[in-house]
């Protein structure tokens, strides 16, 4: 559109005593148009985009001969694997079952197979908003105990399996949800305790928080192994498992404090003035007002630190536990499959690929249903 | 509950008493000697300049601030650090505060519910019959299922009004209501609270509307460095200022 039939249309409008409808611009459409705006706009654009282009032909096409085109994809012997120039999936077709289920008796694989379905299935109906009713915590609680007696046994015909020998992926997803599922709501309390008029509280969450951050996952689960049963009582032992998950729940409790106290400062003093001259209780106040802002704030910081805690877990390698990575070692040890850790170390990435980048999709999705209100 | 707190005064004595109350922010006294007893369904307008202590004397008495020295009965119940207490006279004391606050993460409805349901003990049926009411009277009935985000400035103070209202409160006190108010908007809000004064709320609003003063107080309240330097009824107030601080604001304010 030129300037002079804009100016007449806008004369126009005016003489008529209304506002000119105009079009905005077009923009410049296609492919080249795009190409144009988003990687050739300037000279170091293009230098950029140039060397990103070189650096992906250098890398990419050996990538896909090594995991695809190379590949020995069908159950074959270890010798026909070394023959091959690219990735041994037999190995990971020999060897999944330890990797997922590590040292769990072999013929009673179906229980933690379960278990881990139990796992998903309370996962992703909570992350439904329609299923956030009362009945979800009872699900939960028969869930979980479900997945206690599937992997533990002596009950009801099953026979009883040691928690030394539980391992791989339902291990990883049994010590990241417990250890969430209970230092969230811990972290919460801490957070308010920081925050807290009671000097005495505010002085137990501040050295709480600040004692186990100062330390390294590692040292917290060295703890719980060597020193905890120091403070035991002769005879009394606690299982290795426990020792480690309460560990978890401690570490991440502290972590998920400090975010939520993040959250919590973020509220204006306003919000909280409104609801004591309401009358609502501290309570009240807390759990109606001023937390559903505050978590809902919080999410992007809460779901990373959910998403590092997943990972964490495999600290837990550390002190003899047989977690998904801890599982994948032990699958190299076999001495015919020797030398494939690519292969075990890829699959696992995968694995845990999925459940990370799952966290953070779901978490965006959660933050756009969440804004609903507070949007314009 | 009603068992443990002491009724210090009788009824139908002054619904607000404020006996010798002082306050201090760390150094700064910010109430000075504060004597005030407000009767029922009486409307008192309190101005002076910003820093006089206006909004602090105001927000001593459901407790927003404590006051340090001093004593404050309000509806028969004194003010000390009893949580009981507190909690009694804040069911009992309505506030609307210059910034709204309503809650952004509830609805409209469920801002007006939520105190009678949670506080009150309301079934949630009347109290929601109670907040259209209330939605009726402040004129947006419509925006009941909004969020306070969608609204303009002006039916948000008036939703925060109806949520006060919501909980049957005895007084209302107005901290600056129109303050942060676009221009066009500040009518609504008044006649929204010229509404309520006519309907005999016990009302203490601290407003530099000096024509809501004129046409509704029953008493203006002039206040400067944390002191009452001079209350009078409206027209006297206007027309014949006695002290020069009250002279000096007034000719600062009224051009």
């Amino acid at each position: 559109m030129t300037d002079q039939t804009l100016n007449r249309q806008i004369d126009t409008a005016a003489r008529e005593g209304e506002s000119p409808v105009i079009q905005p611009p077009v923009a410049k459409r296609g492919l080249i148009g795009w190409l144009r705006a988003n990687l050739f706009s300037t000279w170091y654009n293009s230098i950029v985009t140039l060397l990103l282009l070189y650096l992906l032909l250098q890398i990419v096409p050996g990538m896909i001969d090594w995991v695809f085109l190379s590949a020995v994809w069908t159950p074959a012997s270890a010798e026909v694997c070394r023959a091959a120039s690219g990735a041994c999936w037999a190995f990971i077709h020999e060897k999944y079952r330890l990797i997922l289920f590590g040292t769990y008796p072999f013929a009673e694989q179906w229980r933690p197979t379960l278990a881990v379905a139990i796992f998903l299935a309370l996962i992703l109906s909570s992350c439904n908003r329609l299923f956030w009713k009362p009945w979800l915590g009872l699900a939960w609680i028969v869930g979980l105990v479900a997945v206690a007696v599937l992997m533990y046994g002596g009950v009801l015909g099953l026979t009883l399996v040691p928690t030394t020998r539980w391992g791989g992926l339902p291990l990883t997803l049994m010590l990241a949800t417990f250890g969430l599922a209970f230092g969230f709501p811990l972290g919460i309390l801490m957070a308010l305790g920081r925050r807290s008029n009671m000097p005495a509280l505010r002085l137990l969450s501040v050295g709480y928080i600040e004692l186990i951050r100062g330390v390294p996952l590692i040292t917290v689960l060295f703890m719980a192994m060597v020193m905890f049963p120091l403070f035991l009582p002769q005879g009394v032992s606690i299982n290795n498992l426990l020792r480690a998950q309460i560990g978890i729940i401690l570490f991440a409790s502290a972590y998920l404090a400090e975010v939520v106290r993040g959250g919590l400062q973020a509220i204006p003093k306003g919000q909280y003035e409104a609801a004591d001259s309401l009358g609502l209780s501290y309570w009240q106040k807390t759990g109606l007002i001023i937390l559903p802002q505050a978590l809902r704030i919080s999410i992007p910081p809460l779901v990373n630190t959910f998403i590092g805690f997943f990972k964490d877990t495999s600290l837990v390698l550390i002190i003899g536990l047989f977690d998904l990575v801890g599982a994948a070692k032990t699958a190299l040890t076999d001495p015919a499959w020797r030398g494939f850790y690519r292969e075990s170390y890829f699959f696992i990435a995968i694995i845990y690929f999925v459940f990370c980048y799952s966290m953070s999709k779901y978490s965006q999705y959660l933050e756009k249903k969440l804004n609903v209100g507070t949007r314009r | 509950m009603s068992m443990a707190i002491e009724k210090t005064a009788a009824a139908g004595a002054s619904i607000i008493q404020m006996n010798g109350v002082n306050k201090w922010f760390g150094e700064f006294h910010v109430l000075k000697d504060i004597n005030l007893a407000v009767e029922r369904g009486e409307r008192i307008v309190i101005c002076g300049p910003s820093g006089s202590g206006k909004s602090t004397m105001i927000r001593c008495i459901n407790a927003l601030e404590e006051h340090q020295r001093g004593k404050i009965v309000v509806d028969g119940i004194e003010l000390t650090s009893n949580l009981k207490n507190i909690d009694a006279i804040r069911r009992e004391v309505g506030m609307v505060f210059q910034q709204f606050n309503l809650f952004p993460h509830l609805t409209v409805m469920e801002n007006l519910t939520l105190a009678p349901i949670w506080v009150r003990k309301v079934p949630k049926k009347e109290a929601e019959e109670t907040a259209m009411y209330f939605l009726e009277r402040v004129r947006i009935p419509e925006q009941a299922q909004k969020y306070p985000g969608q609204l303009s400035g002006g039916q948000q103070q008036r939703v925060a009004i109806a949520r006060s209202l919501c909980m049957k409160p005895k007084i209302m006190l107005f901290d600056e209501p129109t303050s942060a108010l676009d221009p066009e908007m500040v009518k609504e809000v008044l006649d929204t609270m010229v509404g309520l004064a006519e309907e005999g709320m016990t009302m203490l609003c601290v407003t530099h509307e000096m024509g809501f003063a004129r046409t509704v107080a029953d008493r203006v309240i002039f206040m400067d460095f944390g002191e009452i330097v001079e209350q009078n009824v409206p027209e006297s107030f206007f027309g014949n200022p006695q002290s020069d601080r009250l002279k000096l604001f007034l000719s600062q304010i009224l051009h």
